[in-house]
């Protein structure tokens, strides 16, 4: 195999050899991530769907579940979400202008962030699993001080809600894992100075999956913790 | 008398190029890890044949004599699984496409090598779940694992069985990522999307499908699994949940899955018969675009499947009108195929007769859908082995001829050996004739009125079932036949040429064997796709180099 | 039709005539279709096949024929489509004043229950000429009810009702099978439908020993719940008066206007607080759990049975005095 001399050149050492050039490399794992994330969509549109479905059966009983999750640190882990998006963007800059120390400093602020947003979801769910809203054996509910005071709240159907509760929130957990631990990856090739303003793909990439978790969240916060909620 | 040097055993090939057990298991060569994936699904279809050859077995009698109830509906179960999801969903895709995706539009590889090979190490992790939930105890909730029966009544492995679909629904997502990417950034120059073989624009079509609809199915069988593990009440209906909630997620995705295993299959009749005729595909553009309009009209009809599980009766007027109309593409294909053979030149190489058996049975069973999707008819024959006949016409007569149809085209190319070709007519004919056998009377049992997955039946309905039972057994030894002679050649095969048919493509145009990275240069694509009237047949002897 | 081998069940409901037409139509259309495929591939090849000094022609296509071979096979697709659609909707629209027949499947056998108050366990008699409504429900799994020579199948779905009709044309036995896997003994989930000349269908019925209609039934169920402490047949009650309701639509406190049906009525004894009633207090107790399946079909048999009879299909209802306690009668 011999390389035409026209083409004889210093390929930038993340080039993978059966890319034409690094342009074709970048444009390929983008379109990559996004068809990624595209089947993401799908995958929590599955659970979206029953939800819906759910709730327009159900929506006494969604109502009153929903009133028992803690308004204000859903509220808090959504600005720490918010937060933790603007690290990530700002990390792609930095790693656009070869920042390094800035670099890392944002990316472990991301997954500190991340960690932040799992310990209060973690409390969040120790707090039910008190509550004994989980269901099983051991489901019990009590309506709250209701907004309509003689509805009548079926056990089987809130269970239904508890159920997509944690299905939901489990599954998007799973992915702020995965998110953690792959800017941990990042974190560690960013701080031996692999990422640079001619390559810093990754970070790019892993931007947009963690936007998109990000985007997840902020559907699911107003659809599991704010039915109802008018007052 | 000269004697004929070899080329091919002296040039470096992606075969020879590395040996050991290391360099097969770490490859990220794309043709190795078709390979890996051959020898994998190959084993899987054995396994889901064994199972379909008791099921057979158990049928030559009314009464459920050669095994128990509960084994029986295991057998049918895991036999679905395994043909499905680890055979039939894989089988082109991974193998051919793998291998002639980056080498048909001009590439090195794939877009993503390390991501190939995750895809089969994921595969095998699944297929170890598959069979270790197989071997300790089974499943038996039918491969539609139908809730609340899945979730509240089986005592066998479903958790572990979903697990492993999962995982491998993982590994065809992320193949069909790879594809759609390669096939969007990595074409030679020269190679426009209208220059592009069919087989890549079914490849392609197939993969949105792999990327839109294999992600609805985790979630369903996650679902499932939680259901069963957690207690969680989302399918059942003690629980506030809906069974037939289940039914639509899950068909949602097997709906366009059975488009996942006939599109490549497709792909490949349209590169066989345009060679074989020497004439380019008639109505390239209608039979590409007809791809395209199966995978997405494929995700408007799954609800067909439950016409008589309690819908309304609009939904159900709806999804007959939708399931008519994604027909037509399908038959276009058909038409333009056909088309192709009008005055051509015709050689009857085993390809070829792969070929024509498949648009036959293909059409057959594809007329038999007909049926189904006629609101009034469907109320009789679901359920029955009416429909068993028309999917394994459509999956068996279609798409497994296909794929063998393929593997014997591309099989110079893959190995760089010839199979013996009147060994292959002879298979092809035996295959043909067992499947007829085996299927057809089917047709007439669901008719009858003999319902599926029935363990024993009313006696009216033996004759049926011992015509079926004998087509089996024909049909195996049809299939045994090619993976023999395919062993031996490897071995004692005459060596290929670059091009052995004369067919137009880029893959053709490099050695058989091809080298690791595919080209020495990179190809400039100046001419349009079937090139027949420009492409010459290959000389009979081996040529000296 | 061909005794020694035949290609279809007997025809043995009104159905069963039309869904044959249909298909013998697509099986001529299929066979045409098929052999015609099969023919001009072989001819061609045979005709077209390789020869020297016969180059092959390369031809491109022709918009034309696309368009021909696209639009003309979808037309008879259409053709299809309704031609099945009518006969569905046949199908799927009871005539008035059918007999009901309420089924209750489970793993592994059918349970049947006339009006008049017959039991059986996987046979179902009926008289030739008489249309016959079933309402299908299942205590476990789903199931699926397929009469072969009726030509009709339902699937029966634990948690709601279905329903199919029928009407025999042709004395016989004739096979009932479970079309829905549900287990172990699916293929033993087989019955049959005993079709009757109307003299001994009215012998059969008056034979054999009943606990009285379904309805009677519902009405001392109605009584021993305690339905009938709110459910008053007259406005003064807790809960709506039920009479010469059933059919008709009920207005609920949020607005909407549903048909009160047999899934209706199953619905509000299960889970009332559901679709509460315009005008009226959600207070009444959910029964999930409390009655079986065979007490809900009895329930439901008796509220339909107050069309005809506002005040009590067998006598007026014994009011109990306020504050008694429902029993619990044991689940089946």
């Amino acid at each position: 195999m011999s390389d035409s001399p026209a083409i004889v050149e210093s390929h930038n050492a993340a080039q993978q050899h059966h890319f034409a050039d690094m342009e074709q490399q970048r444009q390929a794992s983008s379109l990559g991530m996004w068809l990624f994330l595209a089947t993401e969509v799908m995958f929590f549109g599955g659970m979206f769907c029953a939800y819906l479905i759910y709730r327009y059966w159900y929506y006494p009983e969604f109502a009153a579940g929903s009133k028992t999750l803690d308004i204000r640190l859903g509220a808090i882990n959504t600005a720490v979400l918010i937060c933790s998006s603007l690290t990530v963007a700002l990390s792609v800059r930095a790693a656009q202008f070869g920042k390094r120390k800035l670099l890392v400093t944002l990316l472990v602020a991301t997954i500190l962030l991340g960690l932040v947003f799992l310990g209060i979801k973690g409390v969040e769910w120790a707090s039910k699993f008190e509550e004994h809203h989980v269901p099983g054996y051991s489901f019990h509910f009590e309506p709250q001080a209701p907004s309509h005071p003689n509805t009548k709240i079926d056990p089987q159907r809130i269970q239904i809600f508890f159920s997509l509760y944690f299905a939901m929130t489990g599954i998007h957990a799973l992915h702020m894992v995965i998110g953690v631990g792959l800017f941990a990856v990042l974190t560690f090739y960013a701080w031996k100075g692999l990422y640079n303003s001619a390559y810093y793909t990754p970070i790019e990439n892993a931007g947009l999956y963690w936007h998109f978790v990000d985007i997840i969240w902020i559907y699911l916060f107003p659809l599991l913790y704010l039915i109802d909620r008018k007052k | 008398m000269a004697t004929v040097v070899n080329p091919v055993a002296e040039r470096e090939n992606y075969l020879n190029q590395e040996y050991g057990v290391r360099s097969w298991l770490l490859t990220t060569d794309h043709k190795r890890i078709a390979l890996l994936y051959l020898a994998s699904i190959t084993f899987f279809f054995f396994v889901g044949g064994l199972f379909a050859l008791l099921i057979r077995l158990e049928l030559l009698t009314p009464a459920g004599d050669l095994v128990q109830a509960d084994t029986y509906n295991k057998l049918f179960t895991m036999h679905g699984q395994i043909m499905v999801f680890f055979f039939l969903v894989p089988s082109i895709p991974a193998v051919l496409g793998n291998f002639l995706v980056p080498l048909m539009i001009g590439a090195r590889d794939l877009a993503f090598p390390r991501i190939n090979l995750l895809s089969w190490y994921l595969y095998i992790i699944a297929g170890i779940l598959m069979m270790h939930a197989v071997l300790t105890g089974g499943v038996d909730t039918g491969w539609t694992f139908y809730t609340p029966f899945s979730t509240a009544f089986s005592n066998t492995k479903v958790i572990e069985a979903g697990l492993a679909i999962f995982v491998v629904g993982f590994s065809s997502i992320l193949t069909g990522l790879n594809f759609v990417v390669t096939i969007h950034r990595m074409r030679a120059p020269g190679m426009t999307w209208w220059r592009l073989p069919l087989f890549i624009w079914s490849m392609y079509a197939t993969s949105i499908i792999f990327l839109l609809g294999t992600p609805v199915l985790a979630i369903t069988l996650t679902l499932v699994i939680f259901e069963r593990a957690f207690h969680l009440g989302i399918f059942d209906p003690t629980r506030g949940g809906d069974p037939l909630l289940f039914q639509h997620l899950f068909w949602f995705y097997s709906h366009p899955a059975v488009y996942i295993m006939i599109l490549p299959s497709m792909g490949i009749i349209s590169e066989i018969v345009p060679c074989f005729s020497r004439k380019r595909i008639f109505g390239y553009s209608f039979v590409a675009m007809a791809s395209i309009g199966i995978a997405v009209l494929g995700f408007l009809v799954w609800a067909h499947h439950m016409f008589v599980a309690g819908m309304s009766i609009y939904a159900a007027l709806i999804f007959s009108f939708l399931s008519y109309l994604v027909a037509v593409p399908s038959a276009i294909k058909v038409f333009n195929w056909t088309a192709t053979l009008y005055k051509g030149s015709i050689t009857f190489s085993t390809p070829l007769l792969y070929a024509f058996g498949f648009i036959g049975l293909f059409t057959m069973g594809g007329l038999t859908g007909l049926f189904l999707a006629a609101l009034g008819v469907d109320v009789h024959v679901t359920d029955t082995y009416f429909v068993i006949a028309h999917f394994h016409y459509i999956m068996v007569g279609g798409a497994v001829m296909g794929y063998l149809g393929g593997m014997h085209f591309w099989w110079p190319k893959i190995s760089g050996r010839m199979y013996p070709e009147s060994l292959g007519r002879l298979a092809a004919l035996i295959v043909f004739i067992g499947f007829n056998l085996t299927f057809f009377p089917q047709f007439i049992l669901g008719y009858l009125g003999m319902p599926r997955r029935y363990w024993q039946y009313p006696p009216e309905f033996q004759v049926l079932n011992v015509l079926s039972t004998a087509g089996s057994t024909i049909l195996a030894v049809g299939y045994l036949l090619p993976m023999a002679y395919f062993l031996w050649s490897m071995r004692y095969g005459k060596h290929a040429e670059p091009n052995p048919w004369g067919a137009a493509g880029l893959e053709w145009m490099t050695p058989s064997p091809p080298p690791t990275f595919n080209f020495e240069e990179t190809p400039l694509v100046t001419w349009e796709a079937y090139d027949y009237g420009n492409i010459d047949l290959p000389k009979e002897v081996p040529v000296e180099r | 039709m061909f005794d020694n081998f035949p290609l279809w069940p007997a025809r043995a409901s009104t159905t069963a005539g039309n869904v044959d037409a249909l298909y013998i139509f697509l099986v001529v259309l299929s066979t045409f279709m098929s052999v015609a495929i099969f023919v001009m591939i072989l001819a061609f090849a045979a005709k077209y096949r390789r020869r020297p000094g016969h180059a092959a022609e390369q031809i491109e296509g022709s918009t034309i024929l696309e368009i021909t071979w696209s639009v003309i096979p979808f037309g008879v697709f259409v053709v299809i489509f309704v031609w099945g659609a009518v006969i569905f909707f046949q199908e799927r629209t009871p005539p008035r004043g059918a007999t009901e027949i309420y089924v209750v499947a489970k793993q592994w056998m059918w349970k049947l229950e006339h009006e008049e108050g017959h039991r059986e366990i996987n046979e179902l008699h009926v008289p030739v000429g008489r249309d016959v409504k079933m309402i299908l429900t299942s205590q476990d799994v789903i199931h699926s009810f397929y009469v072969p020579a009726f030509r009709i199948k339902q699937d029966v779905v634990p948690g709601r009702y279905t329903t199919a009709w029928f009407r025999p044309t042709r004395p016989g036995t004739y096979h009932l099978f479970c079309a829905e896997y549900c287990g172990t003994q699916h293929s033993g989930m087989i019955g049959q439908v005993v079709v009757l000349e109307p003299s001994q269908y009215e012998a059969w019925l008056s034979g054999g020993s009943t606990t009285g209609s379904l309805a009677s039934t519902g009405q001392a169920l109605f009584q021993q719940l305690g339905c009938g402490t709110c459910h008053r047949s007259d406005t003064q009650g807790r809960g709506p008066n039920l009479a010469g309701t059933f059919g008709k639509p009920v207005l609920l406190d949020d607005g909407q206007t549903v048909i009160e049906d047999e899934n209706y009525i199953r619905e509000s004894i299960l889970n009332p607080s559901a679709k509460i009633v315009s005008g009226f207090k959600p207070i009444m107790p959910p029964f999930q759990g409390i009655v079986s399946e065979e007490q809900l079909n009895a329930l439901v048999a008796y509220i339909k049975s107050l069309n005809q009879n506002p005040s009590g299909a067998a006598g007026s209802p014994t009011l109990l005095p306020a504050g008694t306690q429902p029993q619990a009668p044991k689940v089946q």
